[in-house]
């Protein structure tokens, strides 16, 4: 056997031990009171007393029909938000009879293409009485004007409406590399649905600022932490070129981030992320209102931490992780299901793994005290370790001109292809190891039920595409298609155009491809 | 193409057959500093040009790792518009430790994509040390791609660049600096001895397809100053004659250390060399003998 | 002399997941293979056009959309079709036993999991282009 690491998972030294001296003076202050400036110990004074976490398991498979069921069976076992996970061809952009969506439709995520399939999912639904977190990105404006006009049909304004789009395109390019658009414009799309919102919609994020992705692509936690919140950094640099007040919408950003295995590592993680964030948004961006300088997050276990061998580890992964983000102080949380690497969840899979949460809120009594590590040495040097060295990626980035220059040199990309070749060589070379896979490997495969899709589905969703371009009024479809090409071609916020085509009909396709004959398509740098 | 590219036998047959069959394709070499936005500029003039109706040879070089001998080529990542279409042809080289940055066959591959019916063979090369001047032998225009983030690009002006340049571009124009670093060209070429051609500078965002057909039309209008026989016996001859001897070079050295046992020689001169026995130019002069000696002996 | 092993390395379908095939292109280089990159969402006419014009040893796709059962077929087809039948088609990704034992049977090559070392894919491009 090699010698152990003795570090993080982001290749940080970790000492046999800590003492006050590993930890720099000041440290009242770097921490503040829970509430309270910079926030390190948590966004509320009393956190998980007052109210534990949104238990937000992501779900989406097949037609509308197939998630409005399992909407309504996860909200009958006692989870307390909806999120909606799209298909490949629904992520891209494409309707489902595009030569591109072949293989694919309904597979890893539900089918949307018109306001038709949006109203079908929703079904039964109220939609003032759930939040909704949808993860889309480069088409999120069509599915925000769907779900929009979905709760006019109920007779719910926009102002009632509660729930998040991730409309997150920087990471996209930087990671999870589903884009319809180049960067810059499809940035600006990114702020058209953040300025709407702050005017129409004052319970919606508009955006879920995602360091999940980067991490999953192969980035460390360091990465992870620094990426994102550059990310943020370039959202509101565009916002407030555009003329917005930063406390108008900055109190609606929110950010969404993965955790790992590595235990405190995460929860130092959570902690450097609050604090570099609030003062970010005190002092370089002169935010007045202490919730603006708040980084409300979202977390989901890290579904790249997950073994297809011994399947069954995988729910004690989630749990450890889920604490992780609990103690860490999270707002939302997604655990994954074990069967994550083999397919779609089954309804078993799923149910655990909201049950792994629910043990954690109600029986393990980690919710009753606020930020329990704090004053940790170990964890409070690794918090201000992790500062720092974001801190470093924060200043490079802005040499470089900002994100949006960064992303369009590869830098990112190419740090991110980096830390995950490192680390499958650490694995490959036994000095990391995963149960199960390169150490206590079992003889035989647990096999166990894995959630297959129909290819019937693909057949059943491009009729029903073709069934409402036919049936839908036609000239009506085209005024307001015209009416978007043009709004493509002026600096005019898009959301109300894309409402009116989603109004009218208009598929997620054909609204995508206004997009790309306006914008042009993205090419990625090859980086490695 | 592989049997050409591997130099395995019945290669040079083949390049003897189709040598002369058709017209030679004009080759035009693309190369800058890495990060310059070459291969986004080869596949938006690859799209134009096909929208004129030609058919098109690209031939995209990029480094052969010296640790391992492997290679990434990425090249096509660019050219995802191209990768469909009958009348393109990319093919992507590693350099496999030629000395310059272009791979020891592009040449040959060169007279390949003629056969195949290329009308213009683009040939894309990442400019780093010694390889410009490779570009600029196998190439009948040289592009030499430059942005203004290139901060070295000044100092890579001096370093040999301007010698091999017939044409530069000024990509990501709408970046800072893009005048300043058109300017600084334009003074450096001031320096040069004045000669019948005169290097213009293109301004392109190739992201934004801007400035490629200017970039088209200063290519063909290199091409028909090659044409003018006044100024081309003399210049082709030249370029002929460093083919040659690349050439030459190449059948002399490829596989010369499998074909006669000369890999085992190499192992023992450098243990005798390590343990200092004989010198290493001794130990090279005696490897150098048995290469070309045309016994066939086994090594030992 | 022997040539390089040349392997056109891409990501078929519409999922941007490219941390496997990039991490594999890297293993691959390193063990000195050439490896020719498409990057992502490439259809099947495209994966063959380049597994063509480059003149490959192996074709390795790496798909974790949950489309193989569409996409390995047709990239085999269309490399029977344009007479690159012989050259080896394998890949990775999220695939169930199941779905790897019939695509063999239709003459794929070995296709692997999540978990697998990057050294088991080289031996298995390695043995097969000797």
């Amino acid at each position: 056997m090699p010698a152990p690491l003795f570090e993080t998972l982001s290749g940080i030294p970790v000492q046999p031990l800590y003492t006050p001296e590993d930890v720099k003076p000041g440290l009242e202050e770097r921490l503040g009171k829970p509430g309270q400036f910079p926030f390190t110990r948590g966004l509320h004074p009393e956190m998980y007393r007052t109210r534990v976490w949104t238990m937000r398991q992501f779900a989406g498979f097949g037609t509308a029909e197939h998630t409005n069921q399992r909407f309504h069976y996860l909200l009958a076992q006692g989870m307390t938000g909806l999120s909606t996970a799209f298909d490949m061809p629904t992520l891209m952009g494409y309707d489902p009879d595009h030569a591109m969506a072949l293989g694919e439709v309904g597979r890893e995520g539900v089918a949307i293409s018109t306001l038709e399939d949006m109203e079908i999912l929703f079904r039964g639904i109220p939609l003032d009485q759930v939040t909704t977190s949808m993860t889309i990105n480069a088409p999120a404006i069509v599915l925000l004007a769907m779900y929009v006009a979905v709760a006019e049909e109920q007779g719910i304004p926009p102002e009632k409406l509660g729930g998040t789009v991730q409309a997150d395109m920087l990471k996209e390019f930087i990671a999870q590399k589903e884009w319809i658009c180049p960067p810059r414009p499809s940035v600006k799309i990114c702020v058209d649905m953040i300025e709407w919102c702050a005017e129409h919609m004052p319970k919606w994020n508009s955006i879920s600022i995602s360091g999940y992705h980067i991490r999953e692509a192969g980035a460390t936690a360091v990465q992870e932490l620094a990426f994102t919140i550059a990310d943020g950094i370039g959202y509101v640099e565009e916002c407030i070129k555009r003329g917005m007040d930063v406390d108008a919408f900055a109190q609606r950003l929110s950010f969404f981030w993965d955790v790992h295995n590595d235990f405190f590592e995460e929860i130092a993680k959570f902690r450097a992320g609050r604090r570099i964030w609030a003062k970010l948004m005190r002092d370089r961006f002169q935010a007045k209102n202490p919730r603006s300088w708040m980084l409300r997050t979202h977390a989901q276990t890290a579904g790249v931490s997950l073994t297809a061998q011994q399947p069954l580890n995988n729910v004690a992964r989630v749990a450890i992780q889920a604490l992780a983000a609990v103690l860490g102080g999270t707002q939302s949380l997604h655990t994954n299901s074990m069967d994550e690497t083999l397919a779609l969840p089954t309804e078993e899979a799923a149910t655990v793994a909201l049950r792994t949460q629910q043990i954690i809120a109600h029986e393990t009594g980690v919710t009753n005290v606020v930020d329990p590590f704090g004053g940790s040495y170990f964890l409070e040097a690794l918090t201000d370790r992790m500062e720092e060295e974001a801190m470093e990626y924060l200043r490079r980035i802005d040499a470089m001109g900002g994100i949006i220059q960064a992303v369009e040199q590869g830098f990112p990309q190419k740090e991110i292809a980096d830390s995950a070749y490192r680390f499958q060589m650490q694995v490959e070379e036994g000095r990391r190891t995963i149960v199960g896979v390169n150490r206590f490997g079992g003889e035989e495969e647990v096999s166990i039920p894995v959630l297959k899709i129909d290819p019937e589905i693909e057949r059943r969703q491009i009729e029903r595409v073709r069934a409402v371009r036919a049936r839908r009024d036609a000239a009506r479809w085209e005024r307001a298609m015209g009416d978007l090409r043009d709004a493509c071609m002026s600096d005019k916020n898009l959301v109300p155009f894309v409402l009116d085509a989603v109004r009218a009909y208009a598929t997620l396709g054909e609204i995508s491809d206004v997009f790309r004959e306006a914008y042009g398509v993205y090419r990625e740098p090859a980086v490695f | 193409m592989s049997l050409v590219e591997n130099g395995a036998p019945g290669a040079d047959a083949l390049l003897d057959e189709v040598y002369g069959a058709r017209p030679p394709a004009p080759r035009v070499g693309i190369t800058g500093p890495p990060g310059a936005g070459k291969s986004t500029l080869v596949a938006e003039m690859a799209l134009l040009l096909r929208r004129q109706g030609r058919r098109l040879g690209v031939i995209a070089v990029d480094p052969t790792s010296p640790y391992t001998g492997g290679a990434i080529l990425g090249d096509r990542v660019r050219m995802s518009e191209l990768s469909t279409d009958p009348g393109v042809f990319i093919r992507s080289m590693a350099t496999r430790g030629s000395l310059g940055g272009l791979a020891a066959r592009t040449e040959e591959l060169c007279e390949l994509l003629s056969a195949w019916g290329s009308d213009l063979t683009l040939i894309e090369t990442v400019g780093v040390g010694q390889s410009e001047l490779d570009v600029a032998q196998a190439a009948d225009t040289t592009v030499v791609v430059l942005t203004p983030e290139s901060g070295d690009a000044i100092q890579s002006l001096k370093a040999g660049l301007m010698e091999i340049a017939d044409i530069f571009v000024v990509n990501k124009a709408d970046h800072a600096g893009a005048d300043q670093l058109a300017a600084g060209i334009r003074s450096a070429l001031g320096l040069r001895a004045p000669a019948a051609w005169r290097p213009p500078i293109v301004k392109t965002i190739a992201t934004e397809r801007q400035g490629i057909e200017e970039l088209n039309e200063a290519i063909e209008k290199h091409r028909a100053h090659l044409g003018d026989p006044g100024v081309s016996e003399g210049l082709r001859r030249e370029k002929i004659r460093a083919r040659l001897k690349n050439a030459v070079r190449e059948r002399l050295l490829e596989g010369a250390w499998e074909r006669k046992g000369l890999g085992a020689l190499l192992d023992r001169a450098a243990d005798q060399v390590l343990h200092g026995t004989i010198s290493p130019y001794r130990a090279a002069r005696d490897l150098i003998e048995r290469m070309t000696d045309h016994g066939e002996r086994s090594p030992n | 002399m022997a040539g390089k092993i040349r392997v056109l390395v891409a990501k078929a379908g519409l999922d941007g997941h490219d941390r496997g095939a990039k991490v594999v292109a890297s293993a691959m280089r390193d063990a000195g293979f050439e490896v020719i990159y498409t990057g992502l969402h490439q259809t099947p006419e495209m994966i063959v056009q380049a597994a063509i014009q480059e003149d490959v040893d192996a074709v390795a796709l790496s798909i974790l959309s949950g489309a193989h059962m569409t996409l390995f077929p047709r990239v085999l087809a269309l490399m029977r079709e344009k007479g690159i039948g012989d050259v080896l088609l394998t890949g990775g990704g999220i695939i169930p036993k199941e779905d790897m034992a019939s695509l063999k049977q239709a003459g794929v090559g070995q296709l692997f999991g999540p978990g697998t070392p990057t050294t088991a894919i080289i031996d298995y491009i390695r043995g097969a282009s000797e």
